[in-house]
């Protein structure tokens, strides 16, 4: 490999990204994009699940347990009601999610000491926010009726009843629960799988279409050098994006940072190898910019936004698919991410993912090396 | 460098039974052919005739799938790379950078060529000054005229130097002027002693050339100087028709029995027959009875597209009964 040649190769390369505004727009503008649009957008918490309450009873208890729901920050309570069709009209129009029937008997059977059943309906269509709203409202009537009991006791002039069992969680790593905090790492990793591949999948079947393929390699250039400077480019880019959305994920979205920044780089630029030489090694074998973006965008954003973990959890997944999971670089980026941002983990835990993208990057490289031919097919 | 193309007895070029398939496709078919130092070399044939699968088989950017040959001493399959080391290439297609200017075109091909430093920037003068670009050395490559375009092309070809260069029709869609300015650049290269080797389909391109090399349907069928061609090739005699409907006195001449073939040359006709003393009559009095006047007719020497035509025909004649009885 001669030094000489690589730089003329990175220069023209630079100057051909320089002087086309839509590979700009790709490399720096369309991940911003992605980034604040996402960033925004995907969140999976579930708090003011919008509520609709039919209070029978309309008692002091029943009014008491209502407030409840309405003082907690994972129910607001949007309408009062005194029928079924308020409350299927209510959750047609998507007015609330979850509805509260309190039958008529409701304060005279707590007061009795008898159980008092609350009719709770909730819209299944979005399953996982009804299942975290149904969570949150058993721990709130929970709640309440362990607070009826002591009172009672005490009216009773009886010792409060303990209980048995008591759960006391805490929280690591996210503990405020947040889950853009989670969710903002994988981001980033999908992102740059994608726009990395992007970026070069076109390279060298552009100068195939253009012609001056045809040049070059009656030139004495190496094939190993033509890919070496075509990737230097796209790897400034791939940095300039990554040092990008840490200031994002810094000043926009106040994401805590806990790890080490200086491993988080070192393991992206080692990403970046791999992702930006798996472009160019489609690029290569096809030959046809058209063929190679849509190949590179099929290759990289259904695996990394599907099986890499990064809003589907991979343990729910069925065991096929994990297995495939295990394949797709983005996954093990998307774990080094994470656990960087959130965990602040070192090379010590993360060793297996980090080989897995060392030897990735590697084999894709040389892939892309054994497979451009200086030869006309 | 030297060396190498001196142990190949002063031959730059040597083919040896070079063919090329394209699946069942036969696109150029056991071509044996020496071409000399220093020579310019014209290679003629028309559309599809094999001229751009033969050069890039030279080339090294082409693998051939028999026969062998030589490039500057190296062998075309062995030794690729070496050869690209030693020659510069101008391919069919434009194929410089259209975004990039003049000014980086030339830098980066004295990057792909490792030009030394001290050299480098001499070598971009003279190019850009050859090309008669210097007002437009920051103008990007795309707006250029085509003379202009070709001009810069086989600059950066030869930017290192070599002394063997391939140019795949590097004039072609080119106005005149600008087609004569690159002859003139060729014919001062080849003064140097630089070996040169194009194509084209343009006649009087043809007439400038060293040697002449003849391929029409991937083989080689005539091979020699402008003068032995017309000589040696050309065992018929060339008539000259000048009339005023000259389409519509082909068919007639042409069914003659003195008469070989005819083509429209022109504003006239170029008849080809065994002897011209008994065609002349023929076609007149044929001409005559048709009522279509005669502005001239006589014997000509034979233009090398006579040469050509004449070659062609009875190559497709030799070839027609071969292709029935395959078939
Ligand atoms: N890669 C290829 N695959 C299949 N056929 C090919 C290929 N390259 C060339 N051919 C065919 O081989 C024949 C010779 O092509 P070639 O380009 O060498 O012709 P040429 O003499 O350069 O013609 P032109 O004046 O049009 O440039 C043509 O019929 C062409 O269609
Ligand atoms: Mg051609």
């Amino acid at each position: 490999m001669k030094f000489q040649r690589i730089v003329a190769i990175a220069r023209k390369e630079f100057i051909h990204v320089f002087r086309d505004p839509r590979s700009l727009a790709m490399g720096i503008a369309i991940p911003m994009l992605m980034l604040f649009l996402f960033g925004y957008a995907l969140t999976l918490d579930v708090d003011r699940v919008p509520l609709i309450v039919w209070d029978q009873s309309e008692s002091p208890a029943s009014r008491e347990f209502v407030s409840r729901f309405a003082g907690s920050r994972y129910f607001s309570l949007r309408q009062h009601t005194d029928n079924y069709q308020g409350i299927e009209r209510a959750i047609d129009n998507r007015d609330a999610l979850i509805a509260l029937i309190i039958p008529v008997d409701f304060a005279r059977r707590i007061e009795a000491g008898r159980r008092a059943d609350v009719q709770v309906i909730v819209d299944g269509s979005d399953s996982n926010t009804a299942t975290i709203a149904l969570g949150y409202a058993d721990a709130v009537t929970l709640d309440y009726s362990r607070e009826i009991i002591v009172q009672q006791a005490r009216h009773q002039g009886l010792p409060p009843p303990v209980a048995l069992l008591d759960l006391r969680p805490r929280v690591w790593f996210n503990a405020d629960m947040v889950s853009r905090n989670y969710i903002f790492p994988g981001l980033i990793a999908v992102i740059m799988m994608i726009i990395a591949a992007l970026l070069t999948s076109l390279t060298v079947a552009r100068e195939w279409e253009t012609g001056t393929m045809e040049q070059l390699i009656a030139t004495p250039l190496k094939g190993p050098e033509l890919i070496v400077g075509k990737l230097i480019p796209y790897f400034t880019i791939g940095i300039l994006d990554l040092i990008l959305s840490l200031l994002v994920g810094d000043f926009v979205f106040a994401i805590p940072l806990r790890g080490s920044l200086w491993l988080l780089f070192g393991m992206s630029l080692i990403f970046l190898v791999g992702a930006l030489s798996l472009g160019i090694l489609i690029s290569i074998v096809t030959k046809n910019q058209r063929m190679a973006s849509q190949l590179a965008l099929v290759a990289t954003m259904l695996p990394a936004f599907l099986l890499s973990g990064f809003i589907f959890p991979i343990d729910n997944m069925p065991l096929v698919i994990q297995g495939i999971t295990h394949i797709v670089t983005a996954r093990y980026f998307v774990t080094i991410l994470r656990g960087i941002y959130l965990k602040n983990v070192g090379l010590g835990v993360l060793a297996g993912e980090a080989a897995f993208l060392v030897v990735f990057s590697a084999l894709v490289l040389w892939l892309s090396i054994r497979k451009f031919r200086k030869k006309i097919e | 460098m030297e060396l190498a193309t001196d142990t190949h007895n002063g031959f730059a070029v040597t083919l040896r039974n070079l063919e090329k398939r394209f699946g069942d496709f036969v696109a150029v078919n056991r071509v044996n052919l020496d071409v000399r130092k220093g020579e310019i070399f014209g290679f003629l044939g028309p559309n599809g005739a094999g001229k751009s699968t033969t050069i890039r088989m030279l080339c090294g950017i082409l693998e051939p799938t028999a026969g062998s040959g030589t490039v500057a001493g190296f062998d075309i399959t062995r030794q690729a790379e070496e050869i690209k080391k030693h020659i510069g290439y101008m391919s069919q297609r434009f194929s410089l950078y259209e975004d990039l200017t003049v000014a980086e075109n030339i830098d980066f091909y004295s990057g792909i060529y490792r030009i030394p430093a001290a050299r480098k920037n001499a070598r971009k003068e003279w190019v850009i000054e050859m090309a008669g670009l210097t007002e437009h050395r920051n103008s990007r490559t795309a707006i250029l005229s085509g003379g202009w375009k070709q001009r810069l092309a086989l600059g950066c070809a030869i930017l290192h130097e070599p002394p063997i260069i391939f140019l795949d029709e590097p004039t072609s869609g080119v106005d005149p002027i600008s087609r004569r300015n690159f002859w003139d650049l060729i014919y001062q290269l080849a003064g140097e002693g630089v070996t040169v080797f194009v194509t084209t389909h343009y006649m009087d391109e043809a007439e400038y050339c060293d040697r002449l090399g003849l391929i029409y349907r991937g083989e080689l069928i005539a091979l020699g100087t402008p003068g032995e061609l017309k000589s040696r090739f050309m065992a018929e005699e060339v008539i000259e028709v000048l009339c005023d409907q000259p389409q519509e006195a082909l068919e007639p001449i042409e069914q003659l029995a003195e008469v070989k073939h005819a083509a429209l040359f022109g504003r006239g006709l170029h008849v080809v027959a065994e002897r011209a003393d008994d065609a002349i009559p023929a076609i007149t009095a044929r001409l005559k009875e048709l009522n279509l006047p005669v502005n001239r007719i006589e014997q000509i020497l034979p233009s090398l597209e006579d040469v050509f035509v004449s070659q062609i025909e009875s190559h497709d004649r030799k070839e027609a009964p071969q292709r029935e009885v395959a078939s």
